[in-house]
């Protein structure tokens, strides 16, 4: 409840806030503040140097770019949830940002503090790598785009270099008539996905033309599900097809499980079949 | 190192210098002398602290002060004079919305957000509107009453 | 109309001051030059200290102070356990206020430091150098009580703090002859209170009065005084205790805690005030949590489910230490109510109570009585299921019959009153419990997975005749007493001991003086949490305040009355037998023009102009009320729930409660009390439950891990009353704030374990996570 010291810097500008992590070694960038706050406040996370970068407008909003949308890194989960341009190109990822937290958290929590801090447990990492993001980050090395599946490099581990700054993320519009969906099995306390399956479902001709699954909170990073994948593609998403493809998970999920006092990791991989049946479910009927 | 800031809580400039890491809530109860927000957690759980924030409702145990100078803040004590009281107190006390009285405060915050964004909540809206507060003592179906009770004498302002 | 006010479910005094952010808590309140403790607290659950280095925290930015156990060692004398069961070879060993040679559990104490602020003290404690010798952990109760398990103390053997038995018939015989015995074994697992607002404490010493001001968050401030007196050497006297507004505590803040005492301790030292405040984490850690049972458990029953006899076998953990009231729980107030609403000839058991490397253990909501009814209600399930018949149906052949005026039962208590066929029957209407069962047997035939779960529950409350309390062990006495002071304008003030923290009675008090006396209840002022301006009381919990407190102010308020119509009877001149009595208003029989009001009376007393021969002026009285037995209230329970066999999760869809506290005096606040009861009982069966693993390192450490009941996940609660006065309580009243806590836990797990029946489930151990609802499902279906 008490942090312990540190120094902060607000910066005005991108170009500012690079400098600053580039000048202060160790320095952690201050988004929204709720994922590194609570860990400064248990003084599990001790950064010496804060660069704050809630205040630059030019990292907050959504906007339509070709062929799909750019959402700023600032953008709370609050103002995803209820975006109409966010509900018009990848209403999984409004659907998912709903189910965030609480109210207050999603009013201060912001997508891109949130992909950041790259928790397994977090829904938006699942949803945005289902979507075939891509984030869009700033360093003194210049400006480049990583892959939404690429971002997250282990448990709490990110690709960002040590001076680089997620600015946007932009996400390709679900094509029309495919159907998607984000199933969540909250934890009961934190709130945090315990399972969260994510699914895009492209339906041409009555058949399966494309689908793209990811299951969160099973692995340290959201987890691609393949072989779902390549069982949905030319199947008739009847519930045979589906549960059979959901079956196949478990092939998927050969990584690092995860697993604690209130789900071990046997029990998150029987619930990964569970919940990416009921995702495809979902997405399958708003297909078409 | 402390720094300045200044933080308009209830209408009034309120300036200090305070450490770099001092929590917002911190602020509002020791420097502001505000203590109707409560702290009850530490990981940003049980919404005791929630005061609006620039117009939304937020934990004030997860922003900075150093994060919130220049911005508004809202507590208890400036959605009403004590006296005559907002809708949404009359409804808690109506409705026996509280006992202890510790998460009331921030209930009350965050109610008023609720019914900003969904004037007439289903009881069941209201029930999820309030997942990020938790009460020990009254079971919130009080609590949920006293929404929906305020929700109908807010209608048409 | 006034006296009408009792009775009626008026809006609470207390809340203007609460829902405005205006009240203050212990945390709230700022003394100038206040500094701030903040406590180094073991990260082993069992070790030697073998040495501790302060000298680094004393130079860091704002330390004044730093203090180990070395200091506090022969000044502060160790906490006492208040509760020494008789004839249970009860150990009690030294608990000191900040551990010296060996810590017990996470959170133990070690040293303090003392700053400008709070940040800063918690900055200096990562100074601190303590050197440990880790050694064995032991967490659960049963296996700390077997041989060659790690002892927490050395002058208790196999960590056995006392062995309490239980016996009423012959149980043995019960169970050789009967033609059905069930048996399981419940864990009841420890559970974390969580008040919303967190323990603190408050000390300014002044050394020129030799005078110790605590203000603090409990639920006994007399206790309190009387506990610091015990701890600090202060004499009793010098000592004020001051509960300001205390935010919940559902039994935590009844003990006397070490973290009182290190502040008492540091403001002694320095003559400043000092404030320590706990975080949501040491909480967690620190204050005394509830249940951690392991309860084996046995019922006889004849073929057509007629109870006939009850075996218990009970491992009650302790954690690291005796907290102050802790061996009363499991005990008395557990294994004395063995034979719940029953009639259950033979009764015999068994109480463990162990020493385990965990916080220490004490009453929390309910205290013990819901560790006895989940046994039992568990039991009768079960043999409902072993005869084939009807849960409810069992349930209302073993209830004991209506009884108005005392019945006893085998564990050698004896009922006030009781109705608990109407309880159940109430219930089951409300519930619509036929339609209930058919709708399950259809949702079965759809191959869902719906169950309904039934308990009758009584409890015993109104703590108690100090008679009793001094027979088993209680170190204390449990009456009240309150001082009702009129003023001359007719305006009066109640002062009471008890220390209402949430549960109304400021409101309620204040009803029942209107009652009495016909005063506007807006005329009565109670008053309470301040051992200075407060007469002395036993305090808050138990179910007791309103029974006893209450009591005393009824009998306080009838003094008042007598005096009030014999001095009518000197102003109206006539004799005091002729004086009648209505709604505040004293007259002469056959002549209601000619009256007094008790606001005439009252300014009339305090002026003393006309007093009658020998009569003191004034308008006040004080009443000791001690009760002549205990209060139990009762009722029964129903639940609804359906069962996600996929993934294990339970959905709570309705629960109707019928519950009997005798009179009521606000029926809105025994509603809500029965609400968050109720809730705080669901909580333990679907999702509440602290865990350490082997190391005695608590894993559910926060409020991201403990799972507490949320609105989001949780149906209305349906509630309905009946009314059975306590036949000897002046008001008929009983008792309401423990009632849906003791029922819920068994009827939402009997209702989780119905909706499994048909997949082959019998048990499942609580809380009822879907992971181990799931796992219980593949089991079954897997022929386990």
């Amino acid at each position: 409840m008490f942090p312990a010291q540190i120094t902060y810097h607000r910066a005005g500008s991108v170009a500012e806030a690079v400098q600053l992590l580039s000048s202060n070694e160790g320095a952690k960038l201050l988004a929204g503040g709720h994922s590194l706050l609570p860990l400064m406040k248990l003084r599990l996370a001790a950064p010496a140097v804060l660069v704050d970068i809630g205040r630059i407008e030019a990292l907050k909003g959504v906007s339509a770019s070709g062929g799909g949308i750019t959402i700023g890194a600032l953008t709370t989960h609050a103002e995803i949830a209820s975006s109409d341009l966010v509900k018009q190109h990848a209403p999984v990822l409004a659907e998912a940002a709903a189910l965030v937290g609480d109210p207050a958290v999603r009013n201060r929590g912001t997508i891109g503090g949130s992909v950041s801090h790259a928790d397994p447990a977090s829904d938006q990492p699942t949803v945005l790598t289902a979507l075939g993001a891509t984030f869009n980050v700033t360093g003194q090395g210049g400006d480049r785009s990583i892959a939404a599946g690429d971002f997250a490099t282990g448990l709490l581990e990110n690709a960002l270099e040590e001076n680089e700054v997620l600015t946007s993320i932009s996400v390709p519009s679900v094509p029309s008539g495919a159907g998607s969906a984000y199933v969540k099995f909250p934890h009961p306390a934190s709130r945090y996905a315990v399972v969260g399956a994510a699914a895009v479902v492209a339906v041409s001709g009555g058949t399966c033309s494309s689908a793209s699954v990811v299951v969160g909170g099973v692995e340290t990073t959201p987890a691609r599900a393949s072989s779902v994948e390549a069982a949905l593609a030319g199947s008739d998403l009847g519930d045979a097809a589906l549960d059979a493809a959901a079956a196949a998970v478990g092939g998927d999920l050969n990584g690092d499980p995860m697993g604690d006092v209130f789900a071990s990791a046997e029990y998150r991989r029987a619930m990964a079949a569970v919940y990416v049946r009921r995702a495809l479910g979902a997405a399958a009927s708003r297909a078409g | 190192m402390t720094v300045p800031v200044e933080i308009t809580i209830n209408g009034k400039a309120c300036a200090g210098d305070v450490e770099e890491r001092q929590l917002l809530v911190h602020f509002i109860r020791e420097n502001a002398g505000l203590t109707g927000t409560k702290v009850g957690c530490d990981t940003s759980q049980c919404g005791t602290c929630t005061v609006q924030l620039d117009g939304v409702s937020a934990k004030a145990c997860t922003v900075l002060t150093v994060q919130a100078s220049g911005s508004s803040v809202t507590t208890i004590e400036g959605i009403s004079d004590g006296v005559d009281l907002h809708p949404l107190q009359e409804a808690f006390w109506n409705n026996h919305g509280l006992q202890c009285g510790f998460c009331t405060p921030g209930m009350i915050m965050a109610a008023n957000e609720l019914l900003r964004n969904n004037p007439s909540p289903t009881r069941e809206e209201i029930r999820h509107g309030l997942e990020g507060n938790i009460c020990r003592c009254t079971g919130y179906q009080n609590i949920v009453s006293a929404v929906e009770d305020a929700a109908k004498a807010m209608g048409g302002r | 109309m006034t006296t009408r006010i009792f009775g009626s479910g008026i809006r609470r005094r207390e809340d203007p001051r609460l829902i405005t952010g205006r009240a203050s808590y212990t945390d709230d309140i700022k003394l100038p030059g206040t500094l701030h403790a903040a406590i180094l607290r073991s990260p082993y659950a069992h070790a030697n200290i073998k040495a501790v280095d302060a000298s680094g925290a004393a130079g860091q930015p704002g330390v004044v102070a730093v203090y180990t156990g070395e200091d506090t060692d022969g000044v502060l004398n160790g906490l006492p356990c208040a509760w020494l069961i008789p004839g249970s070879d009860l150990k009690t060993p030294a608990h000191p206020a900040i551990a010296k040679d060996k810590v017990r559990y996470v959170g133990d104490a070690v040293a303090v430091v003392v700053a400008e602020s709070r940040y800063q003290a918690e900055d200096a404690l990562e100074h601190i150098a303590v050197d440990y010798e880790p050694l064995d952990v032991v967490v659960s109760p049963k296996a700390a009580a077997q041989d060659g398990a790690p002892q927490l103390h050395e002058d208790v053997p196999n960590n056995i703090a006392f062995t309490w038995a239980l016996a009423g018939g012959d149980t043995d015989a019960a169970f050789a002859d009967a033609a059905v015995t069930v048996s399981d074994t419940i864990t009841l697992p420890r559970l974390i209170a969580n008040p919303m607002e967190p323990r603190s404490a408050l000390a300014q010493w002044s050394a020129a009065s030799g005078e110790l001001t605590l203000w603090n968050t409990t639920q006994n401030p007399h206790i309190a005084r009387f506990v610091t007196c015990v701890v600090t050497g202060v004499p009793e006297h010098k000592i004020r205790v001051i509960a300001p507004e205390v935010g919940g505590g559902f039994g935590s803040k009844i003990p006397f805690y070490a973290d009182e005492a290190i502040t008492a301790f540091c403001s002694m030292k320095l003559g400043v005030p000092v404030k320590w405040t706990e975080t949501r984490s040491e909480n967690y850690l620190i204050t005394t949590q509830g249940r951690d049972h392991i309860e084996e458990v046995e019922m006889a029953a004849t073929s057509d489910g007629v109870i006939t006899g009850l075996r218990t076998t009970v491992y009650a953990g302790m954690g690291g230490y005796l907290s102050t009231a802790a061996p009363g729980v499991p005990t008395i107030l557990h294994g004395l109510m063995y034979s719940g609403p029953y009639n259950i000839p033979n009764i015999s058991g068994t109480v463990y109570g162990v020493f385990n490397n965990g916080a220490p253990v004490d009453a929390y909501r309910g205290a013990g009585r819901p560790e006895a009814t989940m046994l039992l209600e568990r039991m009768v399930d079960l043999v409902a299921a072993a005869v084939g018949q009807d849960p409810a149906e069992v349930r209302r052949k073993n209830l004991i019959p209506k009884f108005e005026n005392g019945h006893d039962v085998a564990t050698g208590i004896t009922y006030d009153s009781g109705d608990y066929e109407s309880a159940l029957d109430s219930c089951l209407s409300a519930a619509g419990y036929e339609a209930l069962r058919a709708e399950q047997a259809q949702a079965r035939a759809e191959g869902r997975c719906v169950g309904v779960g039934v308990s009758s529950y009584v409890e015993i409350c109104g703590l108690g005749p100090s008679q009793v309390a001094g027979a088993v062990g209680f170190q204390g006495g449990l009456w009240e007493s309150a001082i009702i002071r009129f003023y001359p304008t007719g305006k009066a003030n109640v002062m009471v001991g008890s220390s209402p923290h949430g549960q109304g009675e400021e409101t309620t008090f204040a009803q029942i003086v209107a009652g009495e006396l016909g005063v506007d209840v807006d005329d009565v002022e109670v008053i309470h949490g301040d051992t200075d301006t407060t007469p002395m009381g036993w305090g808050t919990y138990g179910s007791r305040t309103t029974a006893v407190s209450g009591a005393a102010i009824t009998v306080a308020a009838r003094k008042i009355k007598e005096k009030s119509r014999a001095l009518a009877a000197h102003l109206l001149e006539a004799a005091p037998e002729d004086i009648e009595y209505e709604d505040g208003r004293f007259y002469v029989r056959g002549s209601p023009d000619q009256h007094k009001t008790i606001q005439d009376i009252a300014l009339m007393a305090n002026v003393a102009w006309n007093m009658p021969e020998g009569m003191e002026p004034g308008l006040e009285a004080s009443a000791f009320y001690d009760p002549p037995n205990f209060t139990y209230p009762f009722g029964a329970h129903v639940a609804v729930v359906e069962v996600d066999p996929e993934t294990g999760h339970i959905d709570l869809q309705r629960y109707v409660a019928v519950d009997d506290c005798g009179v009521q005096i606000n029926p809105m606040i025994v509603e809500g009390q029965v609400h968050g009861g109720v809730v705080q009982g669901v909580g333990p069966a679907l999702w509440e439950g602290a865990v350490y693993d082997d190391d005695g390192q608590l894993v559910t450490g926060s409020m991201l891990d403990y799972a507490l009941p949320r609105a989001d996940l949780l149906p209305d609660i349906e509630v309905s009353s009946n009314s059975t006065p306590s036949p000897h309580h002046p008001l008929g009243v009983k008792g309401i704030g423990e009632a849906g806590t003791i029922a819920s836990t068994p009827t939402v797990y009997n209702a989780v374990m119905d909706a499994l029946r048909p997949l082959g489930v019998t048990r499942v151990d609580m809380p009822l996570t879907p992971e181990k609802v799931w796992r219980a499902i593949n089991d079954a279906r897997n022929g386990g």
